[in-house]
Parts: C-alpha cells; sequence; structure tokens
C-alpha cells in the first residue's frame, strides 16, 4: 500500500525519468510544487506543453526551432557559402556564442558510433551532401566533437564531400583557455604543436 | 578482488563509452588483471577536464581508480600509448570499433586476463602502423576466441577424433571444431572450409602475431575465413555485430572486409 497519493507519485515518476533526475530529487522536486503559487506551476506546465507544440525543425538546417526557415537560415547578412556541420542543436548555441561565425549550420543531430548502431543513415547526412550539391557553397567546416566518434563522422564526410570538390575544413585542436601544458594529452598536444602560428 | 585499498591502480583499454549524468561518462575498459571493467569518469566532458584526452576509445591508459559503492571511480588517467593511426583513418577506425565490439561481447568481468589484454594492445597497435588490417583481424578474431575459451578444434575431426588429413573440411559451430570429410560431408549446417582456408586457419591459430606479416592471402581465401570466423563469433555471441554494417560502408561494398 502507498501512502502518497496518485498524482504526486505519477508526477515523481515522470520526473525521475529525467536526465540527472533520482527518486530522491523527482520527490523534492513534487512536493516543492504542491506547495509553489499556482501560477508558477501552471507557466511550468505551460511550458513543457509547449515546447513540443512550438518547435520544429528547420527543413534547411535541422536545428531546433520556432519557425521554419530558423532565424540562422533566414538572416540575409548570413553567408551561405559556408556551413558550419555540428552533432547537437546545442552546439550551435556554442559556435553563436563566440559571434566569430558568419555562416550558416547543418546539425547532425548525433555522431557516428559503430558501437550503438548509429550509421549514417541514421544521421542527417545525405541531406548535407544534397544541400552541398545544390550549389552555392564554398566550404564545408566540420565541427564536430573531438572524440572518437567526431573524428569518424568527420572523416566520413569529408570522404562524401571530396567528389563535390568543395574546401572541407576542419575545426583546430588546441589547448583550452586557463589550462596547463603539464596536464595536456599528448594528442591535443601534438595537434597544438601542429597547428601553431606566428604571434 | 584482490585487495580492499580504497586507490589502486590498473592498466586498460578503453573499448567503449557512455555519457553519463551532466558531464561524466561510463567507460567499459579491458584490463589485464581485473578483466573487463566498468568505472565512471566524472567531468571529462567539460572543456578543461584533465582527463578527459586520455580515456578516449582505444587508448592505453595508465588508471588510478577509486573504489566506489556501485562503480569505480577514475582519480587520475594517463595515456600510455595512443595509436595515433586509427584516428587519421576510417577504414582502421572502423576496424578498432568492431575489435572493441567484439571485446566487450566476449570478456568477463572480474577475472584475469592478461592474453586477451596482450593480444587487444597488440592488435591495435599494428592496426594503428597499417599491417595488413585484414589478415590482422582474421588473426585477431581467431586468437580472440581462444582467450575467451572457444578455441576451434582444427587437428582432430570433432566426431570421429581422427587426426585431419589435408583436405577440405567441415566447420561445427555447435562443436567448436572442424570434422573431417567422412564426418562432415553432406551434413546439413555445416560450413565448408577449402583445403586452403583450412591452412590457413591452422597457420593463424599456431603462430603469433609476428608471423602474419609475410603472409598474402587470395581474396577468395580471405572471404571464405572472414565468413567462417564471423559466423562462428555471432553463433557464440548470439546477436549480430552492429560494427559489421559500418564497416561494409567504409570499405565500400563487402561485408566486414
Amino acid at each position: 500500500m502507498s501512502l502518497t497519493p496518485g498524482p504526486v507519485g505519477r508526477l515523481i515518476e515522470e520526473l525521475s525519468r529525467l536526465p540527472g533526475i533520482g527518486p530522491k530529487t523527482a520527490s523534492r522536486l513534487t512536493f516543492y510544487m504542491l506547495r509553489a503559487p499556482e501560477a508558477q506551476v501552471i507557466a511550468l506546465a505551460d511550458a513543457i506543453r509547449g515546447l513540443r507544440a512550438g518547435t520544429v525543425l528547420c527543413s534547411t538546417c535541422f536545428n531546433i526551432a520556432e519557425h521554419d526557415p530558423c532565424p540562422v537560415c533566414a538572416d540575409q547578412e548570413r553567408d551561405r557559402g559556408l556551413i558550419c556541420v555540428v552533432e547537437e542543436p546545442l552546439d550551435v548555441l556554442a559556435i553563436e556564442r563566440t559571434r566569430r561565425f558568419r555562416g550558416v549550420y547543418h546539425v547532425l543531430h548525433g555522431a557516428l558510433s559503430p558501437v550503438d548502431g548509429i550509421g549514417p543513415d541514421e544521421l542527417k547526412m545525405r541531406e548535407l551532401v544534397e544541400r552541398v550539391r545544390s550549389g552555392g557553397v564554398r566550404e564545408v567546416l566540420l565541427a564536430t566533437n573531438p572524440t572518437m566518434e567526431g573524428d569518424a563522422t568527420a572523416m566520413y564526410l569529408a570522404r562524401q564531400l571530396a567528389p563535390t570538390g568543395i574546401r572541407v575544413t576542419r575545426l583546430a585542436m588546441g589547448l583550452p583557455v586557463g589550462g596547463d601544458l603539464e596536464y595536456a594529452d599528448e594528442v591535443t598536444l601534438g595537434e597544438a604543436l601542429e597547428g601553431r602560428r606566428d604571434v | 578482488m584482490p585487495n580492499r585499498e580504497r586507490l589502486y591502480r590498473t592498466e586498460g583499454i578503453v573499448l567503449k563509452r557512455n555519457d553519463f549524468g551532466e558531464a561524466d561518462r561510463l567507460l567499459v575498459l579491458i584490463t589485464p588483471e581485473f578483466g573487463k571493467l566498468r568505472v565512471l569518469a566524472k567531468g571529462v566532458r567539460k572543456l578543461p577536464s584533465r582527463k578527459a584526452g586520455h580515456v578516449e576509445p582505444f587508448m592505453r591508459t595508465q588508471f588510478l581508480l577509486a573504489r566506489g559503492r556501485d562503480l569505480d571511480i577514475v582519480t587520475q588517467a594517463e595515456a600510455i600509448e595512443v595509436y595515433p593511426g586509427l584516428r587519421s583513418d576510417l577504414g582502421r577506425m572502423g576496424y578498432a570499433f568492431y575489435m572493441a565490439e567484439l571485446v566487450d561481447a566476449l570478456a568477463e568481468e572480474g577475472g584475469e586476463s592478461q592474453a586477451l589484454y596482450a593480444l587487444v594492445a597488440e592488435t591495435l597497435r599494428r592496426l594503428s602502423s597499417g599491417d595488413q588490417p585484414v589478415l590482422l583481424m582474421r588473426f585477431f578474431e581467431l586468437h580472440l576466441l581462444d582467450c575467451a575459451g572457444y578455441r576451434p578444434e582444427l587437428q582432430r575431426c570433432v566426431t570421429c577424433g581422427v587426426k585431419h588429413e589435408p583436405t577440405a573440411v567441415y566447420f561445427s559451430f555447435s562443436e567448436g571444431g572442424v570434422r573431417c570429410p567422412r564426418c562432415g560431408e553432406g551434413v546439413p549446417g555445416l560450413l565448408r572450409l577449402s583445403l586452403n582456408a583450412f591452412k590457413v586457419l591452422r597457420y593463424l591459430q599456431g603462430n603469433d602475431l609476428g608471423a602474419i606479416s609475410g603472409l598474402r592471402l587470395r581474396p577468395e581465401t580471405d572471404r571464405e575465413l572472414q565468413i567462417a570466423l564471423q559466423r562462428y563469433l555471432v553463433w557464440i555471441i548470439e546477436r549480430n555485430l552492429k560494427t559489421l554494417g559500418f564497416l561494409s560502408r567504409v570499405h565500400g561494398g563487402t561485408p566486414g572486409t
């Protein structure tokens, strides 16, 4: 026999499915919401409801947006000849924060991971190749993560794009700001040495 | 576990890793002393992580681990060997993924596995330096079967026990070896191996990795061996291998070569 009333138990169960939230945190959040002002709780519920109904995938870059095309693809100031390829929508936000990139994006929604059965067909790869083939593109910048899967994805794409003859670049690798040479791993440090530049 | 110290040291190769929580990763390692080991690497998805560059797949790394309640936690990690050739070549990287899937499926947790560990490390080293990858994979598959306790019997017929003559033979997965033509011909469910393929198989089983560098196979012999070994592996693991599809795309057409 359970002491928690049905609706409380249901919310705890739903919350504890979220990443990073265990049953303890879920019950704490649930009981917080029981006591919180009603308007706040309703606002949260609306926000969750609106999340799926109010978002679409941009049909050009496959980023998550309110409207199709997304603001970046719709922006006439953006350089459409330069496509930055990233794994996840969050990576677009990270690159936008630098304010140094004026091109457009292409979101793959993942990286190749043979061990998990994620192959080229599970990602937006064919769409990228078609987009590049349809013309007007000068350069494709592969900004996948510097992990084994990200590297595999970049190499696979580079191979797919080779026949188009368009310039394909990869994000540089090097040391993080505030880092310490002593603790740098040899791959990163090696890449940083190779990619050194004049000051 | 042999000792109850809170911190312990081991070498290991990362086979697989999954994101875990906010910025952590769950690693599956193969180690010489503890077999397959699942450990938690905290914070490695954050950029300034001091461990991140040392816990990527297929790196040979020295780990310092702290015993956790459920999972042991990586407190320090330093790469010993990074096999750079795997990161720069899609084909070789594909083979490394394939090896990782096989080892993950066949290695035991908690048991000592010196021979298996040495086999993985040595095969990755040669794969990285570009040593005939196709033959290397056949050697790896055959010796991995050895380490996992599924060494195929190639000396005597698994049915009548008579020593094999130099003829074509019949591979029986359920008996874990090959039958002579008298016991095997016409029996359904067996895989015929040509004399050539059988010879190569025996040669690979009886030699160490150094011996394969002088060997050259005809494409059809290699194809035969690949089918035999991969089907035997799938039969043992009891599920299809996810990396084979990727390999066939990377290497163009022929599955698993």
